[in-house]
């Protein structure tokens, strides 16, 4: 066991899957000399050469485009997007090529791809830097979607993606990156695609969030305890599609209550979704409407208001409360 | 069997050589228009450098300095008129500057200030694009509505090398050369994008001639020679504005700073290239000479410009700095023309959580 950030972990995976096997290749844009703009592949052109890590064009849609090609004919291909609020660029490839092959071919092509995406906001970036878009995904049948938010489930979950024969879009929470360490296996393991965990158990309200939400809602749970004498029950999703409906069911029948936390704008969110499930197959067990807790329905603002704009402790605090309320 | 394979090499426009000495046939321009190109050099250089310090004590944020590629800009903006469309990347300060772009406003955008994008009324500048090679796409729109409405402005796109690669670039010029559009299509090429070199980018040696594929006129010009880049883009504008079509530019130049102030060019970038590009190619310092030659400007008139562009600069950092504070709850103003009744409610609910939390600070 080694202590990791979540962007050591993402490393590791890339590099051991990469001396394992040879039709693991990954390509980007600065991901080669400069090792990715956030390190991530730091190293890896060096030690696996220029035809493996390769610096690209700038261009997205060609960067995704050829790396379906590539998978269909019998590569790894790890494509990475520099901040996935350019992943728009290659939407075309991602939801009308990449996620259909299968299903077009009658399952004669498949398409073993991973497309990497660094995603989240308070950090000050730039305009467009910052936006959360897993919904957009999740809309679109065919595509898997993961998202870490700890080292352990960055490192299991990048090899499972990279293990899986369907299309994978891995999106690293840029806030959590050198956020904390933690104990990673030094070994090969996976941690399975459409399985949310449980990070702590409680019996008065569920709290639902991913990638970069997860210290936030735990967070909130640890203050409500400790200031209220709630018990919450905390749910790390880290899979957005497939979603994980049996566990999210299991404990709001345990709870009774249901606080969705994302970044993301409200409107068509995933959260709409978790919301959606909830109500379809535990209604009965509902003892309040599900609240979501999200960005507004606004374009990512401009870093001098972002701060007050993502959900944060306060605010999941003040939706526990409503829903404890009734 | 004959194909396509190679084009003749075009050598590159030049007006001044290196050492800031007449090469070529200068640009009809009046000694005092060419003392304001210089100045203006000057002083955006200084802001730059100036924008670099304040990032570095932590008063903007993430900052993409031009040093180096003053020349490109400041030459091709000045063959603008007033009421043109300006399209441009994050990286054309130095030319958004002088063409009317107040500087504390520029400053107001790198310290995440809502209304830091805003162009002043009476100019036509769109925020800055930081979706690579998007606003290609849009000059050429805003160049064909010129035409429709009949009005004499044309349309501008800057963009860097990197841009070259999107397929928007490629849209654009098709879309420009087949509908004959007003727009000027402008090139900074400085060799990198973040940490991929040129050569990398593509596999032709320039940008320039990937014009003749579109059938349109491409030029190639040296873009740290502001002379030869005013008469490049002059003859640009002028075809555009004379329905003759849209044109590519390339101005070859080099960015002497990082990408961003995020960005450690020393990872990627050989030292000698870049201490060559500063010391031998600088275009400010190449201009000021052919300028003393012509008795146009002097050690003493350079000393004085040197502190009144500081305290020009100083002025919009106040000015920036004492800039009120945006309404955090104005952002939910702008998304819609009208806000519809649910954007509405949460910018109610917005507002309250914002009292009560001033309540208990
Ligand atoms: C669509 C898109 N992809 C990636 C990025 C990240 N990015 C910002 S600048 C840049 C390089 C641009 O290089 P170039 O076009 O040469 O312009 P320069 O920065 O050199 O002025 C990249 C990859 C982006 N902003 N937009
Ligand atoms: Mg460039």
């Amino acid at each position: 066991m080694k202590e990791l950030t979540v962007i050591q972990a993402i490393h590791d995976a890339m590099r051991l899957a990469m001396e394992r096997d040879e039709r693991v290749m990954l390509l980007g844009e600065d991901v080669g000399k400069n090792g990715g703009v956030f390190r991530a592949s730091e190293g890896l052109q060096e030690r696996f050469g220029e035809h493996r890590v390769v610096d690209t064009p700038l261009a997205e849609s060609a960067i995704v485009g050829t790396a379906v090609g590539l998978a269909v004919a019998g590569m790894r291909p790890i494509a990475e997007i520099q901040f996935l609020g350019f992943i728009y660029e290659a939407m075309d490839q991602i939801a009308s090529q990449a996620a259909r092959i299968r299903f077009r071919s009658y399952g004669q092509y498949t398409v073993p791809l991973v497309i990497r995406a660094p995603y989240g906001g308070g950090v000050r970036t730039p305009e467009l830097h910052s936006d959360s878009l897993e919904a957009l995904f999740l809309h679109t049948p065919g595509l898997k979607v993961v998202t870490p938010s700890n080292p352990y489930d960055a490192k299991g979950l990048l090899l499972a993606a990279i293990e899986d024969p369907d299309p994978v879009l891995f999106f690293e929470p840029l806030k959590l990156y050198r956020a904390f360490r933690a104990e990673v296996p030094e070994d090969w393991y996976t941690v399975p695609i459409g399985k949310a965990r449980v990070v702590a158990e409680g019996t008065d309200v569920t709290l639902i969030g991913w990638g970069p939400t997860v210290p936030v809602i735990a967070q909130a749970a640890k203050r409500l305890d400790e200031e209220r004498g709630y018990s919450c029950e905390v749910i790390d999703l880290r899979t957005i599609s497939p979603m994980d409906t049996d566990a999210i069911v299991a404990s709001v029948e345990k709870t009774g209550r249901a606080v969705v936390v994302h970044e993301a704008v409200l409107s068509g969110g995933v959260g709409a979704e978790v919301a959606a499930r909830i109500q379809e197959r535990a209604f009965f067990s509902l003892e309040a409407p599900v609240v979501r807790v999200t960005g507004y329905d606004t374009p990512y603002p401009v870093p001098s208001i972002e701060d007050v704009w993502l959900p944060d402790v306060e605010r999941v605090m003040a939706a526990v409360e409503e829903t404890m309320r009734i | 069997m004959k194909t396509y394979a190679a084009c003749e090499p075009v050598p590159v426009y030049r007006v001044l050589a290196e050492d800031g000495s007449l090469v070529g046939e200068a640009p009809d321009l009046s000694g005092e228009r060419l003392v304001e190109l210089y100045r203006w050099m000057v002083l955006t250089r200084i802001f730059d450098q100036r924008a670099l310090n304040l990032q570095r004590q932590g008063r903007i944020g993430t900052y993409a300095p031009f040093s180096g590629q003053e020349a490109a800009q400041i030459g091709s903006f000045a063959a603008l008129d007033p009421q043109d469309w300006v399209f441009t990347s994050y990286r054309e300060l130095a030319g958004v500057m002088f063409h009317g772009f107040p500087m504390e406003t520029a400053l107001l955008y790198t310290m995440g200030h809502p209304e830091g994008t805003k162009s002043p009324a009476d100019r036509r500048i769109f925020p800055v694009q930081i979706v690579i090679a998007a606003q290609l796409l849009h000059a050429v729109g805003a160049g064909w509505a010129c035409r429709l409405r009949g009005e004499r402005s044309i349309a501008t796109a800057y963009f860097g090398d990197g841009a070259t690669s999107q397929g928007d670039f490629h849209e654009a010029m098709n879309f420009a050369a087949v509908f004959r559009i007003p727009v000027v299509f402008f090139c900074q090429n400085n060799f990198w994008a973040i940490s991929v070199p040129f050569t990398k980018q593509m596999a032709t040696p320039t940008v320039a001639q990937k014009a003749l594929a579109y059938g349109m006129e491409g030029v190639l010009v040296d873009g740290n020679d502001v002379l030869a880049v005013y008469a490049a883009m002059k003859r640009a504008v002028d075809r555009a504005r004379a329905g003759e079509g849209p044109t590519l530019i390339e101005a070859v130049t080099y960015r002497l700073g990082p990408h961003t102030t995020a960005d450690d060019p020393t990872r990627y970038r050989d030292e000698a290239e870049w201490r060559k590009w500063r010391d031998e190619r600088d275009p400010i310092p190449r201009f000021r000479k052919f300028l003393e030659t012509r008795g146009l400007w002097s050690e003493e008139e350079e000393r004085h410009w040197q502190e009144e562009a500081k305290r020009r600069v100083e002025e919009a950092v106040v000015r920036a700095e004492s800039y009120p504070k945006p309404n955090p709850a104005s952002v939910f103003d702008h998304v819609y023309g009208t806000v519809p009744p649910d954007l509405a409610r949460q910018k109610a609910a917005f507002e309250r959580r914002m009292n009560r939390r001033e309540g208990r600070e």
